[in-house]
């Protein structure tokens, strides 16, 4: 993300730059974030507030692909909307329990689509922090589909399946790191 | 050789360079900033726009007017808010507009607009808004823009889902969001009582079509839900309305995972043809209550505030066939009709859909006891049953629609900040845009009525962050034009709104501007303390209030010296604008006034209460640049100690014997 957002920046500056130096016609600079450039809200340059939930995984070592996939999936603007989120991150290990061509094939733009719907169950609208995750209830995610969550002695696991290991807070939401990916039940 | 080669390759570099800078300056243009079609919202100097664009104020407690395609803010209208750049709530005419049976509350939430109709078209008499603290229902008169009318709603809390409006204006209603017990029950009982204390109602608000005046004709006690948004049946539903609904599991705290626990809510249907017959057949109940009522009177300029202590509710355990509970997924926000009627468009924020349900389907079921058990004893309709269909992944967050005049949708979605566009009939997805940020209304030209005009929706955001110069922590909030006579939406105009706009109506400009209310004619005035003249001016001292009646005329204040006032006395500017001419508004301000300035229109009569606190000299000017001798308007008050003897003694001028001192002469007299 941020390599992304430094080439935008560098290619902003580049093209002011250059407006500057080489005509004379551009008398007034226009937004850098003009419409039609269709720059979301993740394109907002703010080093000041809290980070959101996709720039606290983007600084994660331990969630590249997840973060690639948010990418891929077109996600990233929606993800740092006001939320608030709760976002269930599989680490890079998690997704290496998942067949490598499972993975491939999810990332590839055909199947957009499918990942948008996994990635989507991995988030719940609304910030359930750990004393939230009640025992035995279900939670709807963004995609539609539950997940269960069984909390015994504050030992949390989703859908009797991935631990989360850590939780972290964010400004818009809160990751809980997990060590399996979450599959939506197929109807 | 070498050098030469050197050179040429440099200058085709640089010619390259060139090229490719000019290139890369282009879209850096106006034009190309909005896709090339920013000229569409471009609305040259000194002519019109196409449409009002009549704009909710959230948190300001105001409506701000705007032009639409320009988005040029034409007018702020002080609704349920003090507003100090006229006096609204500040002058002792309009204080009583913002009267409760809790007292003066000089503040609330507008949320929604809802213009009058006629035949489920605009017809450009009155736009109503919404009270969301203190529940209250307004009415702003279109031919002056004044807020002109404010009822209270009794049984209520928090008036979210209002002020939608039936097709005829016959009524427009008032959901509560917040159950609570009923005024006329002993409400101090534990909150975790709420399954048991806490009711909903719905109140039918009907409007008298000569003068506009508003009464709660019947409030229907309702499971102790919470309501979102509301809107009428129109066409083939006529007579029916439509209120979302979330929280039907009836929890009372943590909502934001409480209430999220079931699957789906209910988007209730009332059947208010039938609520009718029952109010008819005497099936309503009595209940003591206390709400105010209050009107202005645009003859005296004077507004009065009446409690009213009774209101008829019906109980729909005594009224079957009135009320059924539509499924509807995950906590539905907006609910909204499409021009048909046939249509009832479910927007459940949390959900992964937006269902459709058809009125046809729905009276079907109805017939046949498709029922899915009860809810509090109202029959749960059977969702399948009364599903059209459903629009699939149509985005994330998706919160209201809106209409065009071609069978589409557009709905607005929170979390991916786009606006949505959907067939109706066949519920595919036909195009999407991006809005900057996070939308919440979204608003089309005749969106909610029979007949939408189309060629504009209006995206109105939430989150601002980089879409202007930054303001510090406290931005603007950002709407943004899109032409949407295409098949795509195309962004032609980003703008900066006042307060925090929630919905909006647009209305084709001819349908009001003809009917401007351009002066008050000062011989239809019948304010008590009106001077038709400079010859009627007077003090008169009444205990320790002081009454002055005041002119106002290019350049000068009638009276402009006055003496007597006592430290202690309430002194009351009664000050009448002589001018007849349309923009000529004179304004009042005193020294020390705790209050506000009064901006007084042309024929027209507004107060200013003043307190004396202390001996001296106060002066007072016109707040209104009128005139190129406006700054000479103005004029002084003297103060004398609380047990002086100085007597009332105004004059404006010299003191000659003229009409105005002879008036002057007869009320010193005996009044000090």
């Amino acid at each position: 993300m941020k390599n992304v957002l430094n080439l935008a920046c560098t290619l902003m500056l580049v093209s002011i730059f250059s407006c500057n130096n080489e005509t004379t016609t551009t008398t007034k600079e226009e937004s850098t974030t003009a419409a039609g450039g269709s720059v979301g809200q993740s394109g907002v340059v703010d080093d000041e507030s809290q980070k959101d939930v996709v720039k606290v995984a983007s600084g994660s070592a331990d969630h590249t692909t997840l973060v690639a996939a948010i990418k891929q999936a077109q996600l990233v603007d929606a993800l740092t909307n006001a939320g608030p989120f709760t976002v269930f991150a599989p680490t890079n290990a998690a997704f290496e329990k998942l067949p490598k061509e499972t993975l491939d094939n999810l990332m590839k733009d055909e199947n957009r689509e499918q990942l948008q719907d996994i990635l989507q169950y991995h988030v719940y609208l609304g910030i359930l922090k750990e004393g939230l995750l009640i025992d035995g209830y279900t939670y709807n995610q963004v995609n539609g589909g539950n997940i269960s969550i069984s909390n015994k002695d504050g030992k949390i696991v989703v859908n009797n399946a991935a631990n989360i290991i850590t939780s972290i807070p964010a400004s818009n939401g809160v990751i809980h790191v997990i060590d399996a990916v979450l599959l939506p039940p197929t109807n | 050789m070498l050098l030469k080669k050197t050179k040429l390759l440099l200058t085709a570099t640089t010619i390259g360079l060139i090229l490719y800078t000019m290139q890369s300056c282009k879209p850096r243009t106006a034009e190309a900033a909005a896709g090339g079609d920013a000229e569409k919202a471009y609305v040259a100097p000194g002519k019109y726009d196409e449409f009002y664009n009549i704009v909710s104020g959230g948190f300001n407690g105001q409506i701000g007017v705007y032009g639409l395609p320009s988005g040029r803010l034409i007018k702020i209208v002080p609704v349920f808010s003090q507003f100090g750049e006229n006096g609204y709530g500040y002058s002792e005419e309009s204080k009583p507009m913002l009267e409760t049976s809790h007292g003066f509350v000089p503040w609330d939430d507008l949320h929604h607009i809802a213009l009058s109709t006629t035949n489920g078209e605009h017809d450009g008499r009155w736009a109503f808004a919404n009270g969301n603290n203190t529940p209250r229902l307004a009415r702003v008169d279109l031919t002056t823009f004044k807020t002109v009318e404010i009822l209270e709603l009794p049984n209520s809390a928090g008036n979210h889902s209002s002020p939608f409006i039936t097709e005829n204006t016959e009524y427009i209603v008032a959901g509560t969001r917040f159950s609570i017990p009923l005024d006329d029950e002993d409400g101090d009982v534990p909150i975790d009582t709420y399954k048991d204390n806490f009711k909903g109602t719905i109140s039918f608000v009907s409007v008298d079509q000569t003068t506009g005046n508003m009464d709660i004709a019947f409030q229907i006690k309702t499971p102790g839900v919470n309501f979102d948004l509301s809107r009428a049946g129109k066409g083939i539903s006529h007579g029916w309305f439509f209120f979302s609904s979330y929280n039907t599991e009836k929890a009372n705290t943590l909502l934001e995972v409480n209430a999220s626990a079931k699957d789906k809510d209910f988007i209730m249907a009332v059947n208010w043809k039938k609520a009718e017959e029952y109010v008819k057949a005497g099936k309503g109940k009595k209940q003591a209550v206390r709400y105010a009522h209050n009107v202005l009177d645009e003859s005296t300029h004077m507004t009065t505030s009446t409690i009213k202590t009774e209101v008829l509710v019906l109980d729909p355990a005594d009224c079957p066939d009135m009320l059924y509970m539509i499924p509807c997924p995950k906590s539905p926000h907006g609910t909204d009709t499409d021009p048909t009627g046939e249509y009832i468009v479910g927007s459940g924020k949390l959900a992964a859909i937006i269902p459709v349900f058809s009125f046809t389907k729905m009276q079907k079921a109805i017939a046949d006891k498709k029922f899915d058990g009860h809810y509090d004893g109202i029959p749960v309709l059977n969702y399948d049953a009364v599903l059209y269909g459903e629009v699939k992944k149509p985005g994330l967050g998706p919160l209201h629609t809106e209409f065009d005049d071609k069978g589409n949708a557009y709905t607005s979605m929170f979390v991916s900040s786009e606006i949505v566009k959907w067939n109706v009939k066949d519920l595919k997805i036909l195009d999407r845009v991006p809005t900057y940020y996070s939308i919440g209304h979204l608003s089309i030209p005749g969106g909610p009525t029979k007949k939408p005009y189309g060629k504009y929706v209006v995206a109105y955001n939430k989150i601002t962050k980089d879409r202007y110069l930054p303001t510090g922590p406290e931005l603007a909030h950002s709407a943004q034009l899109y032409d949407i006579s295409g098949e795509k939406m195309k962004l032609i105009l980003d703008f900066p709104t006042t307060g925090e706009p929630h919905y909006a109506e647009s209305i084709p400009a001819e349908k009001i501007m003809k009917k401007q209310v351009k002066i008050y004619k000062i011989e239809d005035n019948n304010h008590p303390y009106v001077s038709k003249g400079e010859g009627q001016t007077k003090v008169e001292r009444k205990g320790n209030q002081v009454h002055v009646w005041m002119t106002a005329i290019r350049s000068h204040l009638t009276p402009d010296n006055i003496e007597g006032v006592k430290v202690g006395d309430d002194v009351y500017f009664h000050v009448t604008n002589l001018e007849q001419d349309w923009d000529v508004p004179h304004g009042l301000a005193i020294k020390g006034g705790n209050t506000a300035q009064i901006l007084i229109m042309p024929g027209e009569t507004q107060t200013l209460k003043w307190k004396a606190d202390k001996v001296g000299i106060f002066p007072f000017y016109c707040t209104d640049f009128c005139s190129a001798l406006h700054q000479e308007m103005q004029g002084y008050i003297r103060v004398s100690p609380a047990g002086s003897n100085v007597p009332i003694y105004f004059h404006t001028g010299k003191k000659p014997a003229s009409s105005t001192a002879a008036t002057t002469d007869t009320n010193n007299k005996g009044t000090n």
